[in-house]
C-alpha cells in the first residue's frame, strides 16, 4: 500500500545532491538579460523620457519604454479562462506603463549582455514625472474627490455581499450578548527562496519557448497568447524545479515580457532575473485588511450571528483582486454554518505594491478576525474557549449554505480535542492564574480553521494524467498538477502505485511540466491538486491496470478475472501463485509481433466537488512585557484534511505554514511611508522572516476522515496551516494579559504600543509589576 | 572589458585542483555557477542574508555571494556537488532525503553544506538544540519551518 | 557581478597604504560584508579596492607582557567566539560577537571592519566603549594609537585619513582584568538582524559594592556612546535592585535614540531601560555576585 505511507519525496536525492535544475540552471551561451526600470515615485505619470544614453551604452542590446509594448491591457491572475464576464479578472496591466501607480513600477527595460551593463544603463535613462498625491489608506483612497488610480475605472475594484442561514437583523436583536471589533492584518511577502524569473527563446522563426519559475505553465502559455495575440500552440511553457512560490508565481508576471522581448531581438533569449529587493516591491504580497465583525452569541453558548464588513487592499494592479476577498469570506459558512452570518467586503486599489495570491488566499486575514471575534464572545460569557468551538464549530452532515453542499467529511470537533489534550489545556489554564501580573505573564490560545480544495465553483477544476508502461515493467506518469515543492509528483507516484499495484520505486513522475507535452492542468493553487489530481490519476490507473491484465490473460490464457497485480507482478489469484513479472509482460507488448501494444492510459477530469477541510492550532506562551516579546512555549496545529497520503511530507507541509502563520503573528510586515508609499525593507534583513533560532518546534497531529469525493479520500492540506497560528497566538495574547490586540503582526512595537496604552508599561520606561 | 578584469588563480574544488583565470569583479558564486558549471549553489538574495549559496572555503563555510572569487586562490573549496562520494550521497544528504527535510529544495544546498559544516566542527562534542539552530541561522528556509531540517541534522551528528 | 574597476592585492599593511596613497580613490576590504553590498547596490566610491583580505598580520589574538590583550582588526568574529583568551578575560566580546549575523557572516566578518564602519548599530563596538579599548592606526606617517571613543567621529564617519589602516584593538589589564561584563542584544530576530538596542555593561566589585561601572549603548545616539553620569552616580554603590533601577533610569537621561522606521525613540527608551537591567544583572551574575 503505497497511500498513507511515508515514502521519500521523487525528487529528494536530486536536490540534496545539487543535481536538480531550476530555471537559473538552464545555460544558454547567447543569452541577454534584461532589467526594469522602475518608477522613483508611487503615483504619478511620465511626462518625458530620455533612453538615448542608455542605448549607447556599449553592451545595450535594446531599451523598451511604454511606448513600445502593445496596448492591449491584461489580467495578470492565474485563473483559469472564465467563460462568463462576471467572473473575469480585471484586466488593468500593460506590459510597460506610462502611469505610475506605485513606487517601483515598471516604466521601461534594458536588455543587456550582462547585469552589470544592464544595471548602469538603467542610470543613464532619464525620465520627469507629473506626481500625485499617493493614495496609501483606505480613507484617502475611497474619499469622494480621489483621483482614479486607474483612470475611467473606480478605485474600488469589487465588491459584494452575501448573507446565509436565518435573517441576520433579528438573529443580532435576539442574542443574549452583541460583542464587536476591528482588525487589522499587515502587508506581508512570500519570499519563496527563488526569485521570480523566466527567459524566452523562440525555436524557430515563430515558436517561443518560455522557461519560467512558475505555479501555472498552461494559464501563462494561454495569457502571454492573448497579450502578444499569438496563437496559443506557438507558445510552449517549461517549467522546471521551482524553488517555491506561495501563490506569487500563480500570477503571469514576467513571461509575457520575456517572451516580447525575445520576439523583438529575434529570437534570442533574454532572461529576467529579479533581484530580491524587486521581488518584494514588484511581484506580489498578500492583501492587507481592515475587518469589523461583529459576533452575537447567547449565554448558554450558541452564535447566532455574524457580521463582517471588510476592506482589502489590493496596490497599485488587481491582480487577483477581489477574489481573494471573497474566497477568504466564503469559508465562513464551512467553518460556523449554523450562525445566521452576512458579509461585506470592498477591494481598493491603492498607490503600493501589488497584493495577489498568496497561500490561503484570502482565509489568513477572514480567518484571523473571526477567529479572534469568536475568542471575544466566548470570553464576553465565560465560556470555556474549546467548549466554545466544540459548540459551534462544523461538524458532518451540516450544509454549508453558501454552496448549499453537504460537508461529508468533517473531524474539527476531534481536532479541537486532540488540541486540547497535547497542550494540556485544563492544568496550564489553572497553572497560568499565577501568571497574569508581573513582567512575565503566561497564557494559553486557540483559533480553528477551515478551507476549501480548490476553486469550484468559482472557477474549471480540471486535472490530467498520462501512464505509460515501460519496457523495464515501471510506469512512468505525467500529470499537469504542477510541482513547486509541496510535494505533489511524489502523491502523485504514491497513488498511482496505489491503484496500480506497483512498488512506489517502479512508479515515476516526469517531473518537469511542459505546455506542449504536459496534460492540461490549471496548476498548483487553491490546495486543490492532490483533490482534483486524485480522480484523474485513479481513472488512467485503473484503465492501465485493466489494459494490463487484459495482455496478461492474452499471454498467459488464464480468464482475466483470475489475474491481479499484487506488488507490480501477474498473480493468478485462484492459485496465489506469481505468473510473471511486469518486466516480462512489458517487454512481451512491446515486442511481440502480433499482440499487444504499448500500453498507456490517459484520463482528464472536471471535479465538481469541492471538500472543505478543518483544523486548529493550540499555542501555549509567554508575554515579556518590558521586553515587548512573545515566546511560544508549545504548539501544535491538527489537521483534518481527510486520508493523509505521506505522513512525513505532510506533517512538512504543516510545519512550513504554521512557520509562516508564525512569520505573521510576530515579526513579518512590509512597512510602508504612508506619505510616498516608499517600502523600507524590502529585503530578507529588514523584513523579518524567521531563522531558524526564531521558531519553536511546531508539533502536529492529524484526524483522519474520509473524503468520498476524492478517489483516495484525501483533502486540501497545503495552504490551510497558514490559517490558524495568528489568531491562535492573538488569543493567547489575551489569555495572559487581558488585552485585545487586534492588528498583526503582534511585533514589540504592536506590543509596545498596547502596553503602553494600557499602563503595563509606564511613561519612564519602567514596567508596572 | 578589459584584461585587467581578468587574474589567474588556483585551487582546489571538489579535491580537483584547478587553475582558472577569473574576472576580478565576479563572486565567488558567479564563478562556480557560470565558469564551472557548478550549479548546485543558488541565489536567494546576493548580500549574504539568506545563505542558499553557502559553500566551504577551507573547511570555513561562507556565503558564496559575498566572497571575490579572486580570495579563492590557494584554497580547498567544497560545494554541495562534492559531497556524494562513489554514486553514494554523503550521510547527511541521506539524512535529508530520510527525514523529509526537503521541500522547494532551493535552500537545500546552502543547508547541506551548513549541516555538513557544523557535523564536521562538533564532532565528538555534545550539541545542544540551541547550538543547532544558531549553526544554521544563516541559511533561510520558507518551506519547512526548520522542524525536519532540525531533525536531519539530529540525525547526521548520530553517530554511526 | 560587482563593479570592480581595479583591485589590488596588499601582502602587508606597509604595502596596503602604499597602494592606498598610490591611489586616492581607493578603498580597503578585508571581509567584504559591507564593501560587497555596498558595490552591489552600485555605490561607485568603493570600485577601487586594496585588498587586505586575510592578510595575515592582522589576524591574530593575543595577551602582551603588561597583560594587553590585542586583537588584530582582521580577526573574524567566528576566531573571536573561539579565542581562549577572549573567553578567558573578556566574555562579554563573545556575547557581541556571537550575535553578529550568523555563522558565515561571523566566518568573514572581520571586528576591524565591524569598526571601521562608523554605524552605531555595531555589535562589537559598544562593548569595546565599556572596555575603553584603544584602535592602533597605522598611516604613511607612523602608527597611532586612538581611544575608541575619539576614534568615532559621527555617523558612518571614523577617524582614519586615506592611506590608514586600523590593524589592532588593544584591551589594556585594567580594563578586563578582574573585570566582569556582558553584552546584551535587542533584535527582531535571533539571529541575522541588527540591534533594536545594543547594551554592554563592564564592571568591578569589591565588598558588596560597585567598584568600577560602565555601561554602553549603541543605537542610542548617532554613534555607540558611554552614560558617564549613570556610571559616576553608580560607582561606589551598594549593590542593591534599588542601584540597579536607578541605573536603569539614569542611562535615559543620556542616551539620545531617534525615531525611525525601524523603531521609536519611545520604544528604544523603554528596551534602553530594560536591557541596562539585565546586562548589569548578567555581568553581576558573572562576577559572582547576588543582588540581596
Amino acid at each position: 500500500m503505497a497511500v498513507g505511507k511515508s515514502v521519500n519525496r521523487v525528487d529528494a536525492m536530486a536536490k540534496v545532491t545539487g543535481r536538480a535544475k531550476y530555471t537559473e540552471d538552464f545555460y544558454h551561451p547567447d543569452m541577454l538579460v534584461a532589467k526594469y526600470f522602475r518608477s522613483s515615485i508611487a503615483h504619478g505619470r511620465v511626462t518625458a523620457i530620455n533612453t538615448k544614453k542608455a542605448e549607447n551604452l556599449d553592451g545595450v542590446h535594446a531599451v523598451f519604454t511604454y511606448k513600445d509594448v502593445p496596448e492591449n491591457k491584461f489580467p495578470t491572475a492565474g485563473h483559469p479562462l472564465a467563460l462568463t464576464e462576471d467572473h473575469k479578472d480585471a484586466a488593468d496591466r500593460l506590459l510597460l506603463t506610462r502611469d505610475v501607480r506605485f513606487m517601483g513600477d515598471e516604466i521601461a527595460i534594458v536588455v543587456a549582455q550582462n547585469e552589470l551593463v544592464a544595471n548602469e544603463a538603467l542610470k543613464l535613462i532619464e525620465v520627469s514625472y507629473d506626481e500625485y498625491q499617493p493614495l496609501i489608506l483606505p480613507e484617502d483612497i475611497l474619499e469622494e474627490n480621489a483621483r482614479q488610480i486607474h483612470e475611467g475605472s473606480s478605485n474600488i475594484v469589487g465588491e459584494h455581499t452575501y448573507t446565509f442561514g436565518n435573517d441576520v437583523d433579528q438573529a443580532f436583536e435576539k442574542a443574549d450578548h452583541v460583542v464587536e471589533g476591528s482588525f487589522r492584518t499587515a502587508m506581508v511577502q512570500h519570499c519563496h527562496i527563488e526569485n521570480h524569473i523566466s527567459h524566452a527563446y523562440m525555436d524557430d522563426l515563430d515558436k517561443i519557448v518560455i522557461v519560467s519559475s512558475t505555479q501555472i505553465p498552461h494559464i501563462a502559455r494561454r495569457i502571454v497568447g492573448e497579450v502578444l495575440n499569438i496563437p496559443l500552440s506557438r507558445i510552449r511553457v517549461i517549467k522546471p524545479f521551482v524553488g517555491g512560490g506561495f501563490g506569487n508565481k500563480q500570477d503571469v508576471i514576467l513571461e509575457p515580457m520575456v517572451a516580447f522581448l525575445t520576439l523583438k531581438l529575434n529570437g534570442r533569449a533574454v532572461q529576467i532575473n529579479l533581484s530580491r529587493e524587486e521581488c518584494i516591491i514588484g511581484t506580489r504580497t498578500r492583501h492587507p485588511f481592515y475587518i469589523d465583525v461583529k459576533t452575537g452569541v447567547m449565554n448558554d453558548g450558541t452564535i447566532v450571528a455574524r457580521h463582517m464588513d471588510a476592506i482589502s487592499i489590493t496596490g497599485a494592479y488587481a491582480s487577483h483582486g477581489h477574489s481573494v476577498a471573497a474566497a477568504g469570506g466564503s469559508k465562513q459558512s464551512s467553518l460556523y454554518p449554523r450562525a445566521a452570518t452576512s458579509f461585506h467586503a470592498r477591494t481598493l486599489y491603492a498607490n503600493t505594491p501589488v497584493a495577489g495570491a498568496m497561500r490561503a488566499y484570502g482565509s489568513p486575514q477572514i480567518i484571523y478576525a473571526l477567529e479572534c471575534a469568536t475568542e471575544d464572545a466566548a470570553r464576553k460569557i465565560g465560556m470555556d474557549s474549546v467548549e466554545f468551538r466544540l459548540k459551534n464549530v462544523a461538524r458532518q452532515g451540516d450544509i454549508n449554505l453558501l454552496s448549499g453542499k453537504e460537508i461529508l467529511s468533517c473531524g474539527l470537533a476531534d481536532c479541537l480535542i486532540k488540541g486540547r489534550d497535547f497542550i494540556g489545556w485544563g492544568e496550564k489554564k489553572k497553572e497560568y492564574e499565577k501568571f497574569k501580573t508581573g513582567p512575565v505573564r503566561k497564557g494559553l490560545g486557540l483559533a480553528c480553521l477551515s478551507y476549501a480544495s480548490g476553486t469550484y465553483p468559482v472557477c474549471v477544476e480540471i486535472a490530467g494524467a498520462r501512464i505509460a508502461l515501460n519496457q523495464d515493467g515501471t510506469v512512468h506518469v505525467m500529470v499537469g498538477a504542477t510541482e513547486i515543492g509541496q510535494g505533489s509528483d511524489t502523491v502523485v507516484a504514491q497513488m498511482v502505485a496505489q491503484t496500480l499495484s506497483f512498488p512506489y520505486e517502479n512508479v515515476l513522475v516526469v517531473q518537469a511540466q511542459d505546455t506542449d507535452v504536459t496534460p492540461f492542468d490549471t496548476g498548483a493553487y487553491a490546495s486543490r491538486q492532490a483533490y482534483v489530481v486524485s480522480n484523474a490519476v485513479f481513472r488512467a490507473a485503473t484503465d492501465l491496470r485493466e489494459k494490463i491484465l487484459d495482455h496478461a490473460a492474452v499471454m498467459t490464457d488464464i480468464d482475466v478475472a483470475g489475474l491481479d497485480i499484487v506488488d507490480g507482478n501477474i498473480v493468478d489469484t485462484r492459485k496465489s501463485a506469481q505468473v510473471m513479472d511486469m518486466k516480462t509482460l512489458a517487454i512481451d507488448s512491446f515486442y511481440h509481433k502480433e499482440r499487444g501494444c504499448q500500453l498507456t492510459a490517459e484520463a482528464s477530469f472536471k471535479a465538481t466537488t469541492n471538500a472543505p477541510v478543518f483544523g486548529c492550532t493550540f499555542v501555549d506562551i509567554t508575554v515579556n512585557i518590558p521586553l515587548c516579546k512573545i515566546k511560544i512555549n508549545r504548539m501544535i496545529s491538527v489537521h483534518d484534511s481527510g486520508v493523509i497520503i505521506n505522513p512525513v511530507q505532510s506533517g512538512g507541509q504543516i510545519h512550513g505554514g504554521a512557520f509562516m502563520g508564525i512569520g505573521a503573528a510576530l515579526s513579518e510586515e512590509l512597512l510602508i511611508d504612508p506619505k510616498t508609499g516608499y517600502i523600507y525593507n524590502n529585503n530578507l534583513l529588514d523584513y523579518k522572516f524567521p531563522t531558524f533560532t526564531d521558531v519553536p518546534p511546531i508539533h502536529h497531529d492529524f484526524v483522519e476522515t474520509f473524503e468520498p469525493t476524492s478517489a483516495y479520500g484525501n483533502k486540501a492540506l497545503g495552504e490551510p496551516p497558514v490559517i490558524s497560528p495568528p489568531p491562535a497566538i492573538r488569543n493567547a495574547v489575551l489569555d495572559a494579559t487581558g488585552l485585545c490586540i487586534n492588528s498583526l503582526p503582534l511585533s514589540p512595537h504592536t506590543l509596545f504600543t498596547a502596553f503602553k496604552d494600557h499602563g503595563l508599561i509606564d511613561e519612564k520606561g519602567g514596567d508596572n509589576v | 572589458m578589459t584584461d585587467g578584469h581578468f587574474r589567474q588563480i588556483s585551487f582546489t574544488i571538489n579535491d580537483r585542483e584547478r587553475r582558472l583565470r577569473v574576472d576580478i569583479r565576479k563572486s565567488l558564486a558567479e564563478v562556480l555557477r557560470e565558469d564551472l558549471g557548478l550549479i548546485g549553489l543558488k541565489q536567494g538574495c546576493g548580500v549574504g542574508e539568506c545563505g542558499a549559496c553557502s559553500v566551504m572555503v577551507d573547511d570555513v563555510l561562507v556565503d558564496s555571494c559575498i566572497y571575490l572569487a579572486l580570495w579563492a586562490d590557494g584554497k580547498q573549496i567544497r560545494t554541495v556537488e562534492g559531497e556524494a562520494r562513489d554514486g553514494k550521497p554523503s550521510k547527511v544528504q541521506q539524512a535529508y532525503v530520510d527525514e523529509g527535510a526537503v521541500q522547494c529544495g532551493f535552500c537545500t544546498p546552502g543547508f547541506i553544506m551548513a549541516t555538513t559544516s557544523f557535523v564536521e566542527k562538533c564532532k565528538g562534542k555534545n550539541v545542544s538544540p540551541g547550538d543547532i539552530r544558531k549553526a544554521h541561522a544563516g541559511n533561510l528556509c520558507r518551506c519547512t519551518g526548520y522542524q525536519n531540517i532540525f531533525t536531519a541534522i539530529e540525525k547526521s551528528i548520530e553517530s554511526d | 557581478m560587482f563593479d570592480i574597476s581595479s583591485h589590488k592585492k596588499a601582502g602587508s599593511v606597509k604595502e596596503a597604504i602604499s597602494l592606498l596613497k598610490e591611489n586616492p580613490d581607493a578603498k580597503l576590504i578585508a571581509g567584504g560584508t559591507d564593501v560587497l553590498i555596498k558595490l552591489r547596490e552600485g555605490k561607485k566610491q568603493f570600485s577601487h579596492l586594496v585588498d587586505i583580505h586575510g592578510l595575515k598580520e592582522l589576524n591574530f589574538i593575543k595577551k602582551d607582557g603588561d597583560n594587553t590583550i590585542v586583537i588584530g582588526s582582521g580577526t573574524v568574529f567566528s576566531q573571536v567566539i573561539e579565542s581562549d583568551i577572549i573567553n578567558t578575560h573578556i566574555p562579554m566580546l563573545v556575547d557581541a560577537a556571537q550575535s553578529v549575523g550568523g555563522p558565515q557572516i561571523r566566518n568573514i566578518a572581520t571586528i576591524g571592519g565591524n569598526i571601521c564602519n562608523g554605524v552605531t548599530s555595531a555589535d562589537s563596538a559598544s562593548p569595546l566603549f565599556a572596555l575603553n579599548a584603544v584602535v592602533s592606526v597605522k598611516g604613511s606617517k607612523g602608527s597611532r594609537d586612538i581611544p575608541i571613543a575619539d576614534f568615532y567621529l559621527g555617523p558612518g564617519k571614523v577617524d582614519l585619513k586615506h592611506g590608514d589602516v586600523l590593524t589592532a584593538i588593544k584591551i589594556s589589564s585594567e580594563n578586563h582584568d578582574h573585570a566582569f561584563g556582558c553584552y546584551y542584544k535587542y533584535a527582531m530576530r535571533n539571529a541575522m538582524d541588527i540591534a533594536t538596542i545594543g547594551c554592554a555593561v563592564n564592571l568591578k566589585t569589591k565588598n558588596g559594592r560597585l567598584q568600577d561601572y560602565r555601561i554602553a549603548f549603541g543605537v542610542a545616539g548617532p554613534v555607540p556612546m558611554r552614560c558617564p553620569r549613570a556610571e559616576n552616580m553608580a560607582r561606589g554603590q551598594a549593590l542593591s535592585s534599588r542601584l540597579i533601577e536607578d541605573i536603569s533610569q539614569a542611562v535615559t537621561k543620556e542616551v539620545t535614540p531617534r525615531t525611525s522606521w525601524r523603531a521609536s525613540r519611545e520604544f528604544r527608551l523603554n528596551i534602553i531601560t530594560e536591557l541596562a537591567k539585565r546586562a548589569t544583572i548578567k555581568a553581576l551574575k558573572r562576577a559572582g555576585e547576588e543582588l540581596p
